[in-house]
């Protein structure tokens, strides 16, 4: 059965390429950093599942160490110049368009079909992890059809994926670091003493009190814990079942799926939803903030409308 | 309550523009402090939360590709094709990708989109030549806000697109939560009334997207 480890295996051949390939980046002062960092990420991918939590916790460390106090430059690989890019568009026309659609179409094709294939009676692809095996195999589709058409220098796909990577940079870690601090409010108990915050301190004597308070909350815990998922269960048993569920006789059904979405608008606006809105700024070369200033604009309204909604429907159903 | 003080460090921290990863990793610490978990036991909490959670880097396998298809002129044939359209402006092709991205979305296809394979390649490079061809040279500024938009409306029509579709996890974790608090739901009815939030977004900021031309003619 193909499982997760293998991905984890070719991510890790890949970002020690890029830390092998970043070491010899003379254009580069900080080179390094940038291949401590990557190798770093390397050894996490290639060997996370061996090594003790603690040895795990002590690389985290060191990638914060590299990632937070500047020491990851930018390598400058040797790519093609804007005129041969051009000429390269017209000449090869739409089809350029193609390796990048293959990704996508095998990651759809292999989710629902390849999740329940069997060779001789064992699971081709560990079922719960189907998406992401697909992701990879369509990757690697792609990238034959690519070199096989395209036919750059052979290490053209590693210089080019570095050169995207240094783009990128720390915040390539940001979403997995943002999942662990979320693992250690968990076992600190935070949520509990957000929910206990939110029923104590806030007037909860109206219909209307305890859907703003639900609604505005979800957003609002979302927004510090950067997943909705985590705000759900606090909020929810904290204000939705006690209150618009039980006192007020409200329909749980709408209460948990707009409160969800409520949530959502919270997502848009924190720089804690960090795959989300850091991310793609960085992929983008944008200030840090550049998406959620133009986010915030849509998820004020869509809250308040989710709001209304909720209660003009919550208490009729 | 002291364990809030984690929170605090974050909110903080972010607004003070500090870099995000010894924010998260103050807070780490600050919330063990005063949550009673020792050092080497909140450092091994979090390793291994890491390592379990590398599946959200696995993204990046996709950086060589794509970098390997800009070499050859990726995002300048996305150029050439909207450049081409005359009725193409900015707000117009982000409508169009937003639209595609949350009926898509709601069908469960949510790997169609996202930012590393189809917003840096694609979406973005075409929402700005629309712009050029509508309003000539655009100032770094406009290209930026134009950039940001891009990868804003894969944002929202995912967020709000995703929910319709009955298999997503967030509806499996609802149906999961309220059934351990003795609630019985069926998923279909969860995801119906997801629709009504997906068409106020599409409105709200579809609205948006149409003013953006405007304003994008006014601050040429």
């Amino acid at each position: 059965m193909i499982t997760l480890e293998y991905v984890y295996v070719l991510a890790g051949l890949m970002f020690a390429a890029f830390a092998v390939l970043s070491a010899r980046d003379r254009s580069n002062p900080k080179r390094l950093g940038n291949a401590t960092f990557w190798g770093l990420l390397g050894v996490s991918f290639l060997f996370g599942s061996y090594l003790s939590d603690l040895a795990n916790g002590i690389l985290v460390l060191a990638l914060v160490a590299i990632g937070g106090f500047k020491i990851l430059g930018h390598g400058k690989p040797a790519t093609t110049t804007p005129a041969e890019r051009r000429e390269s568009a017209t000449r090869r026309g739409n089809w350029l368009f193609l390796p990048a659609l293959v990704i996508p179409a095998v990651a759809l094709l292999g989710a629902l079909f390849l999740k329940t294939a069997t060779i001789g009676g064992v699971a081709l692809l560990d079922p719960k992890q189907a998406t992401l095996i697909s992701l990879a195999f369509g990757v690697m589709l792609s990238l034959s059809i690519a070199m096989l058409w395209l036919r750059p220098p052979l290490l053209a796909p590693l210089h080019e994926g570095r050169r995207l990577m240094d783009t990128v940079g720390w915040a390539a870690v940001l979403p997995q670091m943002l999942a662990s601090l979320g693992a250690v409010f968990a076992l600190a108990g935070v949520g509990q003493a957000v929910g206990t915050i939110a029923t104590e301190w806030l007037p909860l004597d109206t219909q209307f009190a305890a859907v703003a308070a639900y609604c505005i909350g979800m957003a609002l815990f979302t927004a510090v814990m950067g997943n909705a998922f985590a705000a759900f269960p606090v909020m929810t048993a904290a204000i939705g079942l006690p209150l618009i569920v039980h006192q007020f006789g409200g329909d749980p059904v709408i209460m948990a799926a707009v409160g969800m979405l409520s949530g959502f608008c919270g997502t848009l606006t924190t720089p804690m939803a960090a795959n989300f809105n850091i991310v793609p700024a960085a992929l983008l070369e944008l200030p840090d903030d550049a998406v959620i200033k133009v986010q915030i604009p849509t998820a004020i309204p869509l809250l308040l409308a989710n709001t209304a909604l909720m209660y003009f429907t919550v208490y009729r159903f | 309550m002291l364990t809030l003080l984690g929170i605090f460090v974050v909110v903080l921290g972010f607004l003070l523009r500090q870099n995000p990863l010894l924010v998260i990793m103050a807070s780490a610490l600050v919330t063990g402090l005063f949550g009673g978990i020792d050092p080497i036991h909140l450092v091994s909490a979090f390793g291994h939360a890491f390592n379990e959670n590398r599946y959200v880097s696995i993204i990046w396998l996709i950086l060589p590709v794509i970098g390997l298809l800009e070499r050859s002129g990726l995002q300048e044939r996305a150029r050439m094709l909207i450049g081409r359209m005359r009725a193409a402006t900015t707000g117009r092709v982000l409508l169009a990708y937003f639209m595609l991205r949350q009926a898509t979305a709601a069908l469960g296809l949510t790997s169609l989109g996202g930012h590393p394979q189809m917003v840096r390649p694609l979406v973005a490079p075409m929402a700005e030549a629309a712009a050029e061809t509508n309003i000539g040279e655009l100032s770094e500024a406009t290209r930026q806000r134009i950039r940001a938009h891009s990868a804003a409306a894969d944002n929202v029509a995912l967020f709000f697109g995703e929910d319709i579709f009955i298999a997503i996890s967030s509806i499996l974790l609802i149906k999961g939560f309220l059934q351990t608090n003795g609630i019985v739901v069926e998923p279909f009815d969860l995801s119906v009334w997801a629709i009504p939030a997906a068409l106020l977004a599409l409105i709200i900021h579809g609205a948006r997207l149409l003013l953006l031309d405007r304003s994008l003619r006014k601050s040429k």
